[in-house]
Parts: C-alpha cells; sequence; structure tokens
C-alpha cells in the first residue's frame, strides 16, 4: 500500500513537472481548440490520463483476467478468439410473408442469428384489424396478429438451429407462446431451442413506452416467463434488460448503464420473490445495450457492466455461480445518432460504433443501416450493414486478442467512473424502494427528459457537433437514398389471414382457453400455460391482451 | 364528440424578461404538442414542449397515444394556435390529413398543424399539400420551429 502511494505521488511530480515545463510554453503559443472537452454525455474529459489515474485501480480485483472474476475483460477465456460475436441483425417489416424472405436472404449472406422486429399494433396487443391499428401494420416492423402469422414468419427457418431474438416487451408472454408452439410444430425440442425475448417491461415504462398494463401486474407476467422457460426451455433467454431504449430517449452513457442494471437487479429481485432459484434463472438473463458515438466512453460502459453485475450478483444476493456472475449483452449501433443529412455517412457512425461494441466485449451485434433515419432499410442498406460487421471481424484484426483497451488509464479510469457514478444511482433507487418505485415516481423517466434537452441544447449551441446537421452542412445535397416504402394494403393482407384463421378455428376452444388465462391470472398462478393453450387454439393477440386487459387494467402515464 | 384528453398539462414560464417582452404582445402563442397513433417514442416531443415553453409560449402537452379525434378536440378545447404533431412510426399520411380535416371541419382555419418525425422526403409535398403547414425532419433546431410559429401564427386579439 505505501508502496503504492509512493508510486503515485512521483507520477503527480512527473506530471507537475510535464505541465509547467512542456505543456505550459505550448499552451501560451498555442490554446487548446476549447476551453472543456465533453463527451457526448456531455462529462468532461481530461487532457491527458496517467498512472495518477488509476492509481485506486487494483489490476487482480478491478480487471482481472478474461473468464475471471470481476470479468472487465470479458467472459470468456478466449475472447473472439474461440467465436466470434454474434451477427445479429434486427429485422421485420410488412407482412410475414416479406420478412420471412428477408430473414432468409441475412441467413443466406452470412449472418449468423436472427432478431425479429415486430409493428406497432402487435408490440401494443392489438390486432391488424384494430381501428388503432390504421397506418401502423407492417410500418416498423412485421405485423402478427395469430399463430397463423408465426407459422409464415418461421416458414422454413430450423428453430431447433437458428436462434431468434424477439424485440417484444407488453405482450412478450404471448409471442413467446406463439414461437414455441411454431417451434413445436417444426418437431423441435423445447429444451434444446435457443434464444431471447426481450421482455424487459421496465424500460418501457422508463423510456419506449409501449406498455399495456399497469407496472406491477406487467413485472408479474415477466416471472411467468422466467419461472415458465426455466422449467421447460431451459436455454432461452426470457429477458434482454435493454438500455438501448433508455439511451436512445435521450440518457447519458451513465443513466443507460445505472438504469439497465438496476432493472437486471429489479428482476432477480422479483424472480426471488416468485421463489426461482437465483442460479437457475439469473444465468438467462442477458442485457442489450446502446453504441453511441463516444468511441471511448462506450467501451468503458461495457467493460463497467460486466464488473457491476459480478459485484452484485456476488455482494447483494451472495451467489458464486460463475453462470449467474457473467454478464451476456448484445450491442445495437445507436439509431439516434443517425442523421437524414448526407445518409451515406451515417455508414461512418455505424462503424465506428460498431467497432467499440467489439472493443467492449458485446456477445452479438446489430449494426444499423445507413437509411434509417428516413424509412425502414432497404435489401441494400440491410447488406452494408452487416459487411460492416463483416469487415470488423475478420479485415481489422480487433479481434485478435482479448480487451486490447484493457490498461489504457483513460479507460480504465472512465470505466472506474462509471462504476462509482452507477452505484450512486443504484443508492438513490434503493432509498426510494427499488426501480418499481422510482418509477412510479417518474425518477428515471425526469432524469432521462433532462439529459435529452440538455444535449439538445448542446448541440444548438454548436458544442457537441453533429457532421451535416451543425457542421459542413451542404446546401446542394446529393439526391436522396432510395428508400423502403410500406404499403397500406398490408393492413389489407392481414387482416384477410386473421379472419380466415378466425374461421377456422373451434370457438368453443378459443373462449375456453381465454377463459382458462383470465382465471390464472386472478388467481396469481403462472399464465403461461394457459397463453399456450390459447395460442394453439388461435385465438389472436388482441383477444389474449383483452383478456389480461380485462384483469388487470391499463397503465395511464402521470405526468412529469 | 371525442373524449377531452385526460393527460394535458400546461407548461407556464415566466421569466423577468419574457414578461416584459409578453406584456407588448397581445397574447402568447398556445400551442398543442401531440403523439397520435400507436408510437411512444416521446423524446422529440418532449424536447419541443420545453424549448416552446422557454421561448415563452404556452405549451400542453397530450401524453401518448391519443386519436385525431381526441386530439382535435383537445385543440378546441385550448383555442390553441398551432398543433405540433410527433410521429416516427411512419403513419403521418394516415393521421396527420385527418388531423387538419377535423380542425377545419370545428372552424379551426388559422390553426397550423406542424409535424416532426422520420418522414420521407417524398411525402413532405403531399402532406403540406393535404395542408400540414411545415414538416421538420430529424436534425432540425429547435430555434427554428420557435421562428417559424412566431412567423406564421395569425395574430389575435
Amino acid at each position: 500500500m505505501a508502496e503504492t502511494k509512493e508510486i503515485t505521488s512521483a507520477k503527480d511530480a512527473d506530471l507537475e513537472r510535464w505541465e509547467s515545463d512542456t505543456l505550459a510554453p505550448t499552451l501560451k503559443q498555442h490554446p487548446e481548440r476549447k476551453k472543456s472537452f465533453e463527451s457526448v454525455s456531455l462529462e468532461e474529459v481530461n487532457r491527458l490520463y496517467t498512472p495518477a489515474d488509476v492509481a485506486d485501480v487494483n489490476f487482480a480485483d478491478d480487471i482481472g483476467f478474461p473468464g475471471e472474476f470481476p470479468y472487465t475483460r470479458g467472459i470468456h477465456p478466449t475472447g473472439y478468439r474461440g467465436k466470434l460475436w454474434t451477427m445479429r441483425q434486427f429485422a421485420g417489416f410488412s407482412t410475414p410473408e416479406e420478412t420471412n424472405a428477408r430473414f432468409k436472404y441475412l441467413l443466406q449472406e452470412g449472418q449468423t442469428g436472427l432478431s425479429v422486429a415486430y409493428d406497432l399494433p402487435t408490440l401494443m396487443g392489438y390486432d391488424a384489424d384494430s381501428p388503432l391499428s390504421e397506418g401502423e401494420v407492417g410500418k416498423c416492423g412485421v405485423a402478427v396478429s395469430s399463430l397463423a402469422d408465426m407459422e409464415v414468419l418461421f416458414e422454413g427457418i430450423p428453430l431447433e438451429q437458428v436462434t431468434v431474438s424477439q424485440t417484444i416487451n407488453a405482450p412478450a408472454s404471448v409471442l413467446l407462446a406463439m414461437y414455441l408452439v411454431v417451434a413445436e410444430k417444426q418437431g423441435a425440442d423445447w429444451k434444446k431451442i435457443s434464444g431471447t425475448l426481450q421482455n424487459d417491461i421496465l424500460k418501457e415504462y422508463i423510456a419506449q413506452k409501449e406498455w399495456i398494463y399497469p407496472i406491477r401486474p406487467a413485472m408479474k407476467l415477466v416471472v411467468d416467463t422466467f419461472e415458465f422457460c426455466t422449467n421447460e426451455v431451459p436455454r432461452y433467454n426470457p429477458v434482454s434488460v435493454s438500455g438501448y431504449h433508455i439511451r436512445e430517449a435521450g440518457a447519458t452513457a451513465i443513466q443507460e448503464l445505472a438504469f439497465t442494471l438496476r432493472d437486471g437487479l429489479e428482476y432477480v429481485e422479483w424472480g426471488l420473490k416468485a421463489g426461482l432459484d437465483i442460479d437457475q434463472f439469473v444465468p438467462r438473463i442477458s442485457f442489450f445495450f446502446n453504441a453511441h458515438n463516444d468511441f471511448f466512453e462506450e467501451v468503458a460502459k461495457y467493460r463497467a457492466a460486466r464488473r457491476i453485475w459480478a459485484r452484485e450478483m456476488r455482494e447483494r444476493f451472495g451467489s458464486t455461480n460463475e453462470r449467474t456472475l457473467k454478464l451476456r449483452f448484445h450491442t445495437q449501433t445507436a439509431g439516434v445518432s443517425l442523421t437524414v443529412q448526407q445518409p451515406l455517412n451515417n455508414i461512418v457512425r455505424v462503424a465506428i460504433q460498431a467497432l467499440a461494441g467489439v472493443l467492449g466485449g458485446t456477445q452479438s451485434l446489430h449494426t444499423d443501416a445507413y437509411d434509417e433515419a428516413l424509412a425502414l432499410p432497404t435489401d441494400r442498406a440491410a447488406l452494408i450493414a452487416l459487411r460492416t460487421q463483416q469487415i470488423i471481424a475478420e479485415e481489422t484484426g480487433v479481434a485478435n486478442t482479448i480487451d486490447p483497451l484493457g490498461g489504457s488509464y483513460f479507460v480504465e479510469s472512465l470505466t472506474e467512473k462509471m462504476e462509482e457514478r452507477t452505484r450512486e444511482y443504484f443508492n438513490k433507487i434503493d432509498a426510494m424502494g427499488g426501480m418499481v418505485a422510482a418509477i412510479e415516481k417518474g425518477f428515471p423517466q425526469r432524469e432521462i427528459q433532462d439529459s435529452a434537452y440538455q444535449y439538445q441544447k448542446a448541440v444548438e449551441r454548436g458544442d457537441q457537433v453533429i457532421v451535416g446537421v451543425n457542421k459542413f452542412e451542404m446546401e446542394d445535397e446529393p439526391a436522396q437514398v432510395p428508400i423502403l416504402v410500406i404499403d397500406d394494403s398490408v393492413r389489407n393482407h392481414q387482416i384477410e389471414r386473421l379472419q380466415k384463421a378466425r374461421d377456422q378455428r373451434d370457438p368453443g376452444a378459443v373462449a375456453n382457453a381465454l377463459e382458462k388465462l383470465k382465471v390464472a391470472a386472478k388467481n396469481d398462478e403462472n399464465t403461461m400455460p394457459a397463453t399456450i393453450e390459447a395460442v394453439r387454439a388461435y385465438a389472436s393477440l388482441g383477444e389474449i391482451c383483452s383478456a389480461l386487459r380485462d384483469v388487470y387494467g391499463v397503465y395511464e402515464e402521470p405526468v412529469f | 364528440m371525442a373524449k377531452y384528453v385526460r393527460h394535458c398539462v400546461t407548461f407556464t414560464v415566466f421569466t423577468k424578461n419574457q414578461s416584459s417582452e409578453l406584456s407588448m404582445e397581445s397574447r402568447k402563442i398556445r400551442v398543442l404538442v401531440a403523439k397520435p397513433g400507436l408510437d411512444g417514442h416521446d423524446r422529440g416531443a418532449k424536447v419541443i414542449a420545453r424549448a416552446l415553453r422557454d421561448a415563452g409560449m404556452e405549451v400542453i402537452y397530450t401524453g401518448l397515444r391519443q386519436t385525431p379525434e381526441m386530439i382535435a378536440a383537445a385543440a378546441l378545447q385550448e383555442d390553441v394556435d398551432a398543433v405540433g404533431v410527433s410521429i416516427l412510426s411512419g403513419a403521418h399520411n394516415t393521421l396527420c390529413p385527418r388531423i387538419v380535416e377535423l380542425l377545419r371541419q370545428q372552424g379551426m382555419d388559422d390553426c397550423l398543424v406542424l409535424l416532426g418525425g422520420i418522414v420521407p422526403q417524398e411525402d413532405v409535398a403531399k402532406l403540406k399539400a393535404e395542408g400540414i403547414a411545415e414538416v421538420f425532419l430529424p436534425g432540425t433546431s429547435t430555434e427554428d420551429i420557435v421562428k417559424f410559429l412566431r412567423e406564421n401564427v395569425k395574430p389575435r386579439n
């Protein structure tokens, strides 16, 4: 300890000497470009980082080795030398037929996993024929109203071999049921299938706002899927705790990290309260982070995430199971950073953001297409996004060694700061009674709104530069890129299939299954078996969600 | 008549400078910021609401998932000069013309309808022809929106 202090003070003396002898004369002659330098999260960044900045960091305890506690350097002992990250492009638009064709195209081009984007009616638990769905069917994802749509969506895609991630939250248990029934019809063994359900309802109340039921019953539905999957679909990840949307809503990197991990802790607490065994269900909790423009801030965020999670699992919950301690995460590049102006510039942004995800040790990655500030991606734009990952993986050499930025004074110091500031948020949220209580008070929502506004102001002052938007603008922009247009006829197509399914099903079986579901919900039993029965009987998504709305009511957002 | 929105909040801010400036104006500009359709992405709507409020306007935010009928009813009840609509889901061609139509039906001929969000260039001209006063695409400065409102809202006594 004493020795460490001596080293530190020696370094401080060295730094002072450099500042007066070398730096000061230069500053006098050539002042810096700005008074202070800030990250995308508006955090001040120092001129230089030295051993003094990492004096408190202990190599063995805080950094360590890959595959060992606290996993700062990654969860695999071989990094990407053993297996590259999964290239998992989020896709979904229009009809299930069209999305099925896009899935097959992406798999043929070397993509290694699938990720489904659903349209807004599906996300909100409405059928294509609901009046509220008008104008929205198939627009920002694929439209799925019943098992009949799901069968088409995965036609010819073997679900025992391909892992599928589903971005669905409020009605997640229903879409999981549809997925499992399709898998079963293909002859797949539930014990063997793997994949991920986003199912992170907390971040919906915090950020993305695609909710249906009030928060507490919604949490109960999430816990039902934990319990069901633990027993019946043991290789499936029933939740992907998502910072992505929190960041897109305007959070800083630290807020993204803190709120997401605290959401994760909340799920663990609720699972434990329901009587689940921590080491059976927590290893299947996965995470999902954003990759924004500020390269080092992002890398530090991922490294800190792993370290904090491992420590929390050990210290807060007393787990020593390696699989419980390891945080696995998916990354998506920041949609919010894409610009309409000079859209091809987005290819460069995406490449750099993706590189941050890789250097942060992500398990899977989605790279945004350059045209996504305009519309859903065209085939061409989606292909370039996939090729970006393939170039990073195969050409740049960054996957050759593990955690190449580990040991950087800047990155280690930033990783530590991320952890400290996250713990400050944990303390505040714990004092409020946990994340559900904090959300009910509007705490994370207000923090994010404030950050979004501060960022907008910084952009308008020119403190945050966005190339092509507030600097290097072009009067005569090159012609717009071609975009994908979703025709309004998609809705009719979807309504037809829904009607056909309704005509062919056994109405008695549907009514019976929906009644069973209501009883399960009222009696606080696990709702998954009844949901699966309803799905098998071709009850529609809207019908199943209505049954649960009858029992639970709907969420009304308080005004902040 | 559509049910009046439950979530309305009026933001009003009086700072010293603004109130002296305001005393010279006959009436503060009143804007309804609305989120129609199923889309829950409200970052933009909330940033705009706050920026307009900070610019001295009276802002009423509808909250999420309002139908065109609910928005028109709120616009009438709140007697606003403009309705700012935020849509990122691609449903703008269905929802915006209907909002304009409903406003006109209830005699709000001068009420401006502004749209912000993810809107393909091809749709902009079409929307303007259907009565949308302006479409603001990603990257727009809030100052430009304030300026547009100040220049285009018809003065009332």
